[in-house]
């Protein structure tokens, strides 16, 4: 068999090879005339071949694109986004509180419209646009890729919808269709934790095409915020043929999107209810489940109304909440921040007891001050409590005592185990924005160029100074004394049906603190409660409910001078906002805690006062609610005696 | 005489420094290079979205690392290449053996392993390194021996072996072109026309006869190997979605970020398999062949540096990587256009992918290699 590019038959018998330099020549020559003739043929062939790809994607892009140029003048494939719905949040018990309800909308779809001016200007005729409206959507129009709907006007009345429908002929690119908005029946009540949508912003844009739907919201704060897309879910897609009028010829493909899922909170709306009704501006009361962190209650007063964010908020209601001193928009439950006053003694306490410097049974002279250098620091009892051990130090709430322990311990020991109850940490709530607080350390101090005095220490020992905390983390702090364990505040229960972590109390790790020690400060606090000459025994539950323990705080917002003490100073006569916050912790059942309750009453003189009461009530209102409810388990209500 | 020959290796270019070398590399070829992963970026920043997260900015990345491996491998002289080609042939085997035993599984096909934080398809891999065997058995042939049968069964097994191993995984695809690729090397090295005249023919009376006496699962099996990707319900579903975007594309394109069909999802693994199609949609027929043309430029270098270089195994090198380079664009462009039905194949360069632009950039570093060191001396051919 010979091929014409068979090189010259005459070589091809001989063994140039072995015959010399000039046969390897020669031999050399012959291959590579052969590897050329091939390698051109290969190449040739392939170059061929992508002619080939050429020719088809020229058949298929413009000349049977044809065929789709057609589409694009008479019929067009069109595509549109579904919208899935977005997911609703519930609480403990089931009950809507953010769901979705019905919009209908006119739309304007860019590529179906020769001149979207021509179509907005019929469109005022019949339904008027301000100007603000027109340039809104004339900016859209030219952000937002021409097949993508933007909203004209939202909200309409069925007369508004009828007039556009008599008229579609006059306004090509307009549609009208309905889409979901946001709802928050319990209103202002949940509005700090559930938070609230709003459309969203250039920023927003993180690559979801959802993002650029008419009439999509994002979560702008709280649960909305945190889980929002968890809510969004995923957007679907259809694909459709219109005709050059924007009528809808038939369907050609869909896509299904993924609805958004449901996020159940922990908090009892009605609970919640219930306890906004009693508070005034200023208050917030926090409820934990002890055993597990679960936020039952959150409580701040004054509120706002998230239903207002949906339509967009008009200015003067912005400029109306942004002035008001009363702050609507923050949650002092957990932005609001505070000394702990004495509600700080157990950590003071327990910082002494665990570096050793004070023992259960150290007894102190209490003369009702300590003096230092030149300096007087007064116990609240001017004319002194005596000797008393550390278990009556709490529940008297001795400040010479604290002063005392905290001197010995030094304030980088009660940092820490201020750390370790959550004070001035991130406990990772679901709302976005929550505060961390400041708990005061040597190097903090140092840190600002100034020295950390013995003093400092002394005035810190009883939760007054530099300290910045969160009725959450004070609620916090009670939980974790009462149940020796880091437990977490927390609202999401379940997402989609799925129970979410943190529900079971092994879940969470022990603090590493001896019982013995926290046994002591647990003894204190029902002494506070339940004693004869504790600070807050008017609080105590009824006998048929349990037995709570607690602890008071109070806490100046004014340096009060000597002068001023000489002169007999009383915090009643001072303006309002110069009197002191009223704090109060406390865990109840004491013998099987089941719940952790912080109150702080902004200027409200005296936490035995103002305070406890309000967590008595909130306490007595869980009871009630939970005792029928299968969930938390209530202890039979036997107010067991301490070991002495 | 080839041991004392081949140890010589006295050549002009021996004492060349790095930086002689660096001067020799075609730098306007690596610019070419640059353009058209440049394209991969704008495909990809419109792939994700409008953003260079989550696939161009990696690739750019990647690109970059390749870039440097690419030159650090050109300066490589060619003949140390050669000695490390059998070293590199073992190493695909076995990763391919590898693969096998613990091999990640996807889309039902053993395919790639965990290095690190790569992903690495030895199946890619092997393509170059059995360019790299074939070319080292091949080197000194001289137009005799490639006539001996004998001699020509052993590199038969080489492209048999790995072939097998890929069917194995099972991905026939990148098997049939693993085998395309021996078969061009074994072409272009001069093996007699009628053997493989004579092996089509079998091939082709073969093939129809085997699938008419299939049972009906097994053609079924058969299908989905050629397109792994297919289910049967959705057959088809992929090529009938791209079609529209390339011929809603039309001449100019719908513009960039423009394109319907990418960016609302209807097109499947827009980022990767049918990146071709994106570009199609959003730049018309004008961008999809200014895209198809850099390609084709990338291609004639390769077959000009095969027809520059003085010594057979450079030769069949670039013939063989040039071969490997047009199958990837030819099966792509093909599969999107819905010219055949073999699914799976990127675009190299261009479709986002780690482990695809590490081995391609590695085959073009061997062809630089090999242009770098055109003029580099081997043994002269024997019988």
């Amino acid at each position: 068999m010979r091929f014409w590019w068979r090189p010259e038959s005459g070589l091809g018998s001989g063994k140039p090879g072995g015959s010399g330099f000039r046969g390897v020549r020669r031999e050399e020559e012959r291959r590579r005339g052969v590897f050329t003739r091939r390698a051109l043929l290969l190449g040739a062939g392939q170059l061929g071949l992508f002619g080939f790809l050429g020719s088809r994607l020229y058949r298929l892009q413009s000349e049977e694109g044809e065929r789709y140029t057609t589409l694009a003048e008479e019929n067009r494939v069109s595509a549109r986004l579904i919208p899935p719905p977005r997911g609703r949040v519930l609480d403990r018990n089931g009950q809507v509180v953010a769901g979705n309800r019905l919009n209908w909308r006119a739309l304007l779809v860019a590529e179906q419209t020769q001149d979207v001016g021509a179509t907005l200007e019929t469109f005022s005729r019949i339904v008027p646009l301000t100007e603000q409206e027109r340039a809104r959507i004339e900016r859209e129009v030219r952000r937002r890729r021409r097949f993508v709907p933007v909203a004209v006007r939202e909200f309409l009345s069925w007369e508004d919808m009828a007039r556009i429908e008599v008229n579609a002929p006059d306004l090509p690119g307009i549609l009208i269709d309905v889409g979901t908005t946001r709802l928050y029946p319990e209103g202002e009540h949940l509005s700090h934790l559930v938070g609230y949508v709003a459309p969203p912003a250039e920023r927003d844009m993180d690559g979801d095409p959802l993002l650029e739907l008419p009439g999509i919201r994002v979560g702008r704060a709280g649960i909305e915020r945190h889980h929002d897309l968890l809510l969004r879910g995923r957007a679907g897609a259809v694909q459709l043929e219109v005709n050059a009028v924007g009528r809808v010829i038939r369907e050609l493909d869909r896509r299904e999107g993924v609805p958004g899922q449901d996020v159940q909170i922990s908090v009892d709306a009605e609970l919640q209810k219930t306890l906004r009704g009693r508070i005034e501006e200023g208050t917030s009361v926090v409820v934990l489940d002890a055993r597990n962190g679960e936020v039952l209650a959150m409580a701040s007063q004054p509120s706002f109304d998230p239903n207002v964010f949906n339509a967009g908020v008009s200015a003067a209601q912005w400029r109306e909440w942004t002035r008001n001193r009363a702050t609507p928009l923050i949650n002092k439950a957990t932005n609001g921040l505070y000394a702990p006053g004495s509600t700080f003694k157990m950590i003071v306490g327990l910082a002494g007891l665990e570096a050793r410097v004070v023992t259960p049974g150290d007894r102190v002279f209490c003369p009702g001050h300590l003096d230092l250098g030149d300096t007087r620091f007064h116990c609240w009892q001017r004319h002194g409590h005596g000797s008393l051990d550390l278990r009556s130090a709490v529940k008297l709430s001795c400040d010479v005592y604290f002063y005392e322990v905290a001197k010995r311990a030094g304030i980088d020991r009660i940092a820490a185990m201020a750390n370790r109850f959550g004070l001035g940490t991130d406990l990772e709530i679901e709302l976005p924005g929550t505060r961390k607080g400041l708990v005061p350390t040597r190097a903090w101090r140092q840190a600002q160029g100034k020295p950390w005095n013995l003093g400092d220490t002394i005035v810190h020992g009883i939760g007054q100074g530099f300290y910045q905390i969160t009725p959450l983390q004070l609620a916090t702090m009670a939980a974790r004394l009462a149940t020796g364990r880091a437990v977490q505040p927390h609202l999401t229960r379940s997402v989609g049906g799925k129970p979410a972590r943190g529900g079971k109390p092994e879940e969470w790790p022990s603090l590493g603190i001896p019982d013995r020690d926290l046994k002591l400060m647990r003894e204190g606090m029902w002494a506070v409660v339940n004693e004869p000459g504790g600070t807050a025994l008017g609080a105590r539950l009824p006998a048929s409910l349990g037995v709570m323990a607690g602890k008071t705080g109070s806490v100046q917002v004014r340096r009060v001078s000597r002068e001023q003490r000489e002169r007999g100073y009383k915090a009643e006569n001072q303006p309002r906002e110069w009197r002191p916050h009223a704090l109060f912790v406390a865990f109840a059942p004491y013998d099987n805690p089941l719940y952790a309750v912080s109150v702080v009453v902004e200027h409200g003189m005296s936490g035995s006062g103002a305070a406890a009461p309000l967590a008595r009530d909130a306490l007595v209102e869980v009871f009630n609610r939970f005792r029928a409810a299968p969930g938390p388990r209530v202890a039979e209500a036997s107010p067991a005696e301490p070991r002495r | 005489m080839s041991v004392t020959y081949e140890r010589r290796l006295l050549t002009r270019d021996r004492g060349a420094g790095l930086l002689q070398k660096l001067w020799l590399i075609p730098w306007s070829f690596v610019l070419l290079l640059c353009a058209v992963a440049a394209v991969g970026y704008v495909a990809l920043y419109s792939a994700g979205g409008g953003s260079p997260e989550p696939y161009a900015a990696k690739h750019a990345l990647r690109f970059g690392f390749g870039l440097v491996l690419m030159l650090s491998i050109a300066l490589v002289d060619i003949r140390l290449i050669a000695r490390l080609a059998w070293l590199g042939y073992a190493a695909g085997i076995a990763l391919l053996v590898l693969v096998l035993l613990h091999g990640n599984v996807g889309k039902g096909a053993q395919r790639w392993i965990d290095i690190g934080p790569l992903q690495l398809q030895p199946s890619e891999l092997m393509k170059i390194m059995l360019v790299l065997g074939l070319a080292a058995w091949f080197q000194r042939a001289s137009w005799e021996r490639m006539g001996n049968v004998l001699f020509l069964l052993p590199p038969a097994l080489m492209v048999l072996l790995p072939v097998g191993l890929i069917l194995k995984q099972p991905n026939l695809g990148t098997a049939l072109i693993t085998g395309m690729v021996g078969a061009a090397v074994f072409f272009a090295a001069g093996t007699r026309w009628w053997k493989f005249a004579l092996i089509g023919a079998g091939v082709a009376v073969a093939a129809p006869i085997a699938y008419d006496h299939l049972h009906d699962y097994q053609r079924a099996r058969i299908t989905t190997f050629l397109d792994p990707e297919s289910d049967p319900l959705g057959a088809g579903y992929n090529i009938i979605q791209s079609k529209i975007a390339l011929g809603s594309g039309g001449l100019w394109g719908k513009g960039f970020l423009q394109g319907t069909q990418g960016h609302l999802n209807f097109l499947p693994e827009k980022q990767t398999d049918f990146i071709f199609t994106m570009i199609a949609e959003e730049f018309g027929l004008v961008g999809a062949l200014t895209v198809l043309g850099l390609l084709s430029l990338v291609l004639m270098f390769c077959f000009a540096v095969a027809l520059r270089c003085r010594h057979q195994f450079g030769r069949l090198i670039a013939v063989g990587l040039g071969t490997n380079f047009f199958l990837y664009v030819f099966v792509n462009v093909a599969m999107v256009t819905g010219s055949i039905p073999v699914g799976g194949v990127p675009l190299p360069l261009i479709s986002h992918g780690g482990s695809a632009m590490l081995t391609t950039m590695l085959g073009f570093g061997l062809l630089l290699s090999v242009y770098v060191h055109r003029d580099a001396e081997f043994g002269a051919a024997q019988d």
